[in-house]
């Protein structure tokens, strides 16, 4: 497989996890505003944070309101990340692909990306944006359907799958950030009454509500439901299985063993979570640092398959 | 629908299907029997389908606008073209004829130049030709083969005979567009199929893998072939991916190839490495190959490309340089390079041309700029050029100005009787629309010929002009065999 088609696959995927995973990020904070209690303010603002936007934004807006935040994830074409720019980049990615991927691919991402065009600003607006949002998670979904029904498992296949999964493990440690976060900031005696609501919504988020209440057993609290996000092993968003998924990935292609031990070492780290408290500022560090890694993670895939030095031995 | 075929009036011009007296033709008897036996209703419902399953295949092809480019799918008439196979058979043979001769006539530029020295074409027609490439003297590609895949422009006139209007000999389009009409008429028209003798279309993919295949430098059982296109937004985009596919071989951009500086060679940037490339089938205009040799801010070529091709490394089709036989003015000396090389009548007939740099030609084209076609010599999809009688004075002026200033730029042919076909152009209503026919050769170890081509027809009234650039649109061209009828 050409370098470039491998690479376009890897990104056509990483763009569609993102769009996805943005539009699950406001939809959860726009849910979370209709349940948490009146006298607790929470900022639209953090959304920013952890998505490493402050910068652009502040270029871009002078208020930092519900209005500008949403628009700025959403609908921003100077944003690289929104999910307008995400589709975008999904669709172009395709465009030159379509040979490799199934038929239909093609047809559905130019649905999916004329739609969250078409309806963009029922995704600004309060009223229509959880329907609006739910389309676009759909859609994604369905492509993610289609793949898995009926795309040959070949090197494309496993391009498509590191680049999905490290892009969801991305996301997980930054929506574990911004709920930590939240947390910090809030006062002590109304951090327990948040925390049963932010954390249910985080888990609600990633789709995983359920499954935490079958498996884990308990009442939710910010250790266990931070615990079962990064080291749950059945549940395809947890941290966890993203990095296994990638690892098996990349061990069925060529050149593989600087990934796969890279990968291992994340893996094998666990870092220690007894109760809520521990979820301070050294856990948020730590997250950083996991961001780091993924971001080494995704250089070496760059340099190891895409990036080609010439006389590189055959 | 009753008698769609006595209805029909083709004005004078030449009918591929229906005769002068209105009777069909042998080869296009049983299609329009069974298009009489369809209703106004059915036939509209065919249309549609055929429309649908464009839509479905997902066949477009791309129009520069100021707007951007804009990608549009393929305008498709039903209604086939029929050709009688013994007719056929003439063509297929004119044609191989003709590239053979084309190939040595190239590979003799390129060498001694003896069609100069015995003074069959004059020196500077050569010299001039904005094709001609210095970078390609005496370089010998496999079997003389320069121009591998040959697009040839046919019409019929008011006689039925079948003239060559140009050799696309660079990088002609259309063959996807081919295979693909079938595979619509196929469907709109499954009956036909059944009971008629069509001769099938769909080995040429297969053909043109054999052709490629047989240029290898490296004597081995799977070559690496592949083709190598500008990008999504060439318009061809489509033709390149399609072939690609259908060969089963890898679709390439500049940027994925390379050239050792080692051993010059070309390889192809894989995530298991590099892979050695033995063929190219490069879709894109010589001058943008190698920006070492031609364009320096090319981004589309390969640096270092014409050495490797030089040293004979890698085998490109065409070959750099073939375009400079298909210069419009070179097209007038045809017939005699077919002589000269081949000491054979050329069983295709040139369309009469007259060569602006000549003084006498000249003075005649002016003078009778209302009536003739007149052509650049270096441009394709019908760019640039006047058609007489549907020219205003002020083209004419402005032509007569192109014309004095750079004769050597410009040929004229008179306004050819281009043949018609009944063509479906509102509800039950089948009208005559003109027409050409582009098959495809191919010449490498072997060589073949597409079985019919790539039929473009001018889907406005009146209109000459078939290029899908300028609003033309395509049919299925069916080979027809009417022996023991």
């Amino acid at each position: 497989m050409l370098s470039r088609v491998a690479e376009r696959l890897f990104w056509a995927a990483r763009y569609l996890e993102r769009a996805e995973n943005t539009a699950r990020l406001v939809r959860v904070y726009d849910e979370l505003l209709f349940d948490l209690p009146r006298d607790i303010k929470i900022s639209w603002y953090n959304l920013i944070e952890i998505n490493s936007g402050t910068e652009q934004f502040e270029q871009r807006y002078k208020v930092k309101d519900e209005r500008n935040v949403v628009k700025f994830l959403l609908a921003d074409d100077t944003n690289a990340s929104s999910m307008l720019s995400s589709l975008k980049m999904v669709r172009e990615n395709i465009r030159t692909t379509r040979d490799v991927v199934p038929e239909e691919m093609w047809e559905l991402i130019n649905e999916l990306d004329m739609y969250a065009r078409q309806n963009i600003k029922q995704g600004i607006n309060r009223s229509g944006r959880h329907d609006f949002l739910n389309t676009v998670i759909e859609g994604c979904q369905k492509i993610i359907g289609l793949l898995a029904g009926t795309m040959t498992r070949d090197s494309g296949w496993q391009f498509l799958i590191m680049g999905r999964y490290l892009e969801r493990a991305d996301m997980n440690t930054r929506i574990i950030d911004a709920a930590v976060s939240l947390m910090l900031q809030s006062e002590a005696e109304e951090s327990v009454r948040l925390g049963q609501v932010v954390w249910a919504k985080v888990l609600k988020s990633q789709s995983a509500y359920l499954d935490y209440r079958r498996t884990v057993r308990t009442s939710i609290n910010g250790a266990k439901a931070v615990t079962f996000l990064l080291r749950g092993r059945f549940f395809p968003r947890t941290l966890s299985y993203c990095l296994e998924q990638i690892r098996e990935a990349a061990s069925k292609l060529p050149r593989s063993g600087i990934i796969t031990a890279r990968v291992d070492k994340l893996y094998g780290y666990e870092y220690p979570i007894e109760r809520s408290e521990d979820l301070d500022e050294k856990f948020h560090d730590y997250l950083n640092d996991f961001q780091l890694d993924l971001i080494e993670i995704n250089y070496q895939i760059t340099e190891n398959w895409f990036h080609f030095r010439q006389g590189d031995a055959a | 629908m009753d008698n769609l075929s006595s209805q029909y009036q083709s004005n004078g011009f030449f009918d591929e299907l229906i005769d002068n007296k209105g009777k069909p033709r042998p080869p296009a008897k049983q299609l329009l029997g069974y298009l009489d036996s369809l209703s106004e209703e059915e036939l509209e419902k065919r249309k549609l389908m055929a429309e649908a399953t464009i839509q479905e295949m997902g066949i477009s092809f791309t129009v520069y606008t100021e707007e951007g480019n804009i990608d549009r799918a393929w305008p498709f008439d039903i209604v086939p073209r029929t050709i009688d196979a013994k007719d056929w058979r003439v063509a297929e043979a004119g044609l191989k004829q003709r590239l053979k001769a084309l190939n040595l006539f190239i590979d003799d530029l390129y060498h001694d130049q003896q069609v100069i020295k015995d003074g069959i074409i004059p020196e500077h027609i050569i010299k001039d030709s904005k094709n001609f490439r210095p970078e390609c003297v005496g370089v010998s590609p496999a079997y003389g083969v320069w121009a591998h895949i040959c697009g040839t422009d046919l019409v019929r006139d008011e006689d039925g005979e079948f003239y060559v209007l140009e050799d696309n000999l660079r990088v002609p389009s259309g063959v996807s567009y081919m295979i693909e009409n079938r595979a619509i008429t196929k469907r709109v028209l499954p009956e036909l199929f059944e009971n008629d003798s069509i001769l099938p279309i769909d080995s040429y993919t297969s053909q043109l893998f054999d052709t490629l295949a047989a240029l290898s430098p490296r004597d081995i059982e799977d070559p690496e072939i592949v083709v190598m296109t500008p990008g999504i937004y060439n318009s061809a985009y489509f033709e390149h991916a399609f072939l690609a596919q259908q060969m089963g071989v890898e679709l390439v951009e500049g940027s994925d190839l390379y050239v050792d500086n080692h051993d010059d060679c070309v390889y192809m940037k894989t995530i298991n490495g590099p892979a050695l490339v033995d063929v190219i089938y490069r879709r894109i205009d010589d001058l943008f190959i190698d920006p070492e040799a031609f364009h320096p801010d090319s981004v589309l070529g390969v640096p270092g490309l014409m050495r490797a091709w030089r040293k004979g490394n890698v085998a490109l089709a065409n070959a750099p340089g073939a375009g400079v036989a298909d210069d419009k003015v070179v097209y007038a000396y045809v017939p005699d390079i077919i002589r000269y090389y081949l000491k054979e009548e050329p069983i295709l007939k040139n369309v009469e041309t007259f060569l602006c740099e000549d003084p006498e030609q000249r003075a005649y084209v002016l003078a009778n700029l209302d009536s003739l076609v007149v052509k650049p010599a270096n441009e394709s999809g019908g760019y640039g050029m006047l058609v007489g009688p549907h020219s205003t004075k002020k083209d004419q002026a402005m032509f007569a100005e192109l014309i004095e200033a750079n004769p050597r730029n410009y040929i004229a042919q008179p306004t050819l009787k281009l043949s018609t076909s009944p063509t479906l152009i509102s509800k039950g209503n089948l009208e005559p629309r003109h027409l050409d026919l582009r098959p495809f050769i191919l010449q490498s170890k072997d060589s073949y010929v597409t079985t019919g081509g790539l039929t473009r027809v001018a889907m406005k009234k009146g209109s000459l002009v078939v290029n899908s650039s300028q609003g033309g649109g395509s049919k299925d061209t069916w080979i027809v065999e009417t022996k023991g009828r």
